[in-house]
């Protein structure tokens, strides 16, 4: 990764700290000011999607043309997606135990990141289950493809089908559901990329820390 | 002359607060709006912290690999 887009990411970040604390938002009932939670929760999924997606490239690329670097690359964005996917989880329990009283509510989009959670973590299952390389990275790249194509429908599609507590249930939540308060985009959409960018950080340090080690190994085996 | 003088203190005791001196607070950004520039302070030492960590973890893993021999390309 690029030092440049790692010190983007900084900049990003530091600006969301400081403009999503003290810059002004609408003033609603119930939520009052944890509306600014959204400056920080949503970058979360938008950061799980987005690696979760690379994940799922990498994977359709290894099947394509295997390689271990494409293995690694996978299942190194698969994790950093999934601890992004983790803390917006929990963020939203503590978001949720304040405006709509209870930390878990049921809710369709809730359950439906907690499934696509738990599919991810049975794909760490899978790789874990299966001592062969190839059978391993070959295996579980087909499970990534078919976790990635379930992710979809439960955290894009059935929110949206049936009434959720979350914004934009029953339509397109598009980027409306800011009631399209342009002062609160501007925080927004740098915190996404921001994010994003430190999502792909962590990630690539894994997939070098991983390379290192199998250099390792063969090194040994020489 | 003290007439002079407690008319200027009750005119003066009109104008909003700054100017009227009551309060010796200072360093009033950091104390204003519920203290909440404190806790954007604290914030960004927690994710400095963090970041500083992470290029101190980037800049070990390039030294490593560094020293790792390049016969695959």
């Amino acid at each position: 990764m690029k030092t440049w887009l790692k010190i983007t990411a900084v900049i990003l970040l530091t600006y969301t700290i400081i403009g999503g604390l003290l810059f002004s938002v609408p003033r609603l009932n119930i939520i009052n000011e944890t509306i600014r939670a959204l400056y920080f929760h949503v970058p979360m999924w938008f950061g799980m999607v987005v690696l979760f997606c690379i994940s799922t490239i990498n994977a359709v690329h290894y099947l394509r043309k295997p390689s271990l670097d494409r293995d690694i690359n996978s299942v190194e964005f698969a994790n950093t997606g999934l601890l992004l996917g983790m803390l917006g989880i929990f963020t939203g329990m503590v978001w949720a135990n304040y405006t709509w009283g209870s930390p878990w509510h049921g809710d369709p989009k809730q359950n439906g990141a907690a499934i696509s959670l738990l599919v991810y973590l049975a794909y760490f299952v899978l790789r874990g289950s299966i001592e062969n390389e190839d059978q391993r990275a070959r295996l579980s790249a087909v499970y990534n493809i078919f976790a990635f194509a379930a992710m979809i429908p439960l955290i894009f599609i059935i929110p949206r089908m049936t009434s959720s507590m979350h914004p934009g249930s029953g339509g397109n939540p598009g980027f409306n559901m800011y009631d399209l308060d342009s002062r609160m985009r501007m925080v927004f959409y740098p915190s996404v990329v921001g994010w994003i960018l430190l999502g792909i950080w962590i990630a690539t340090l894994r997939i070098r820390v991983r390379k290192i080690n199998e250099k390792l190994i063969e090194l040994e085996n020489e | 002359m003290n007439n002079l003088v407690s008319l200027v203190v009750f005119l003066g005791s009109f104008l909003p607060g700054p100017i009227a001196m009551a309060q010796p607070e200072m360093a009033d950004t950091m104390r204003s709006e519920g203290k909440i520039y404190v806790v954007v302070v604290i914030l960004l030492i927690i994710f400095f912290g963090l970041i500083g960590y992470l290029v101190v973890l980037d800049r070990k893993v390039t030294r490593i690999e560094k020293k790792l021999p390049v016969n695959k390309g």
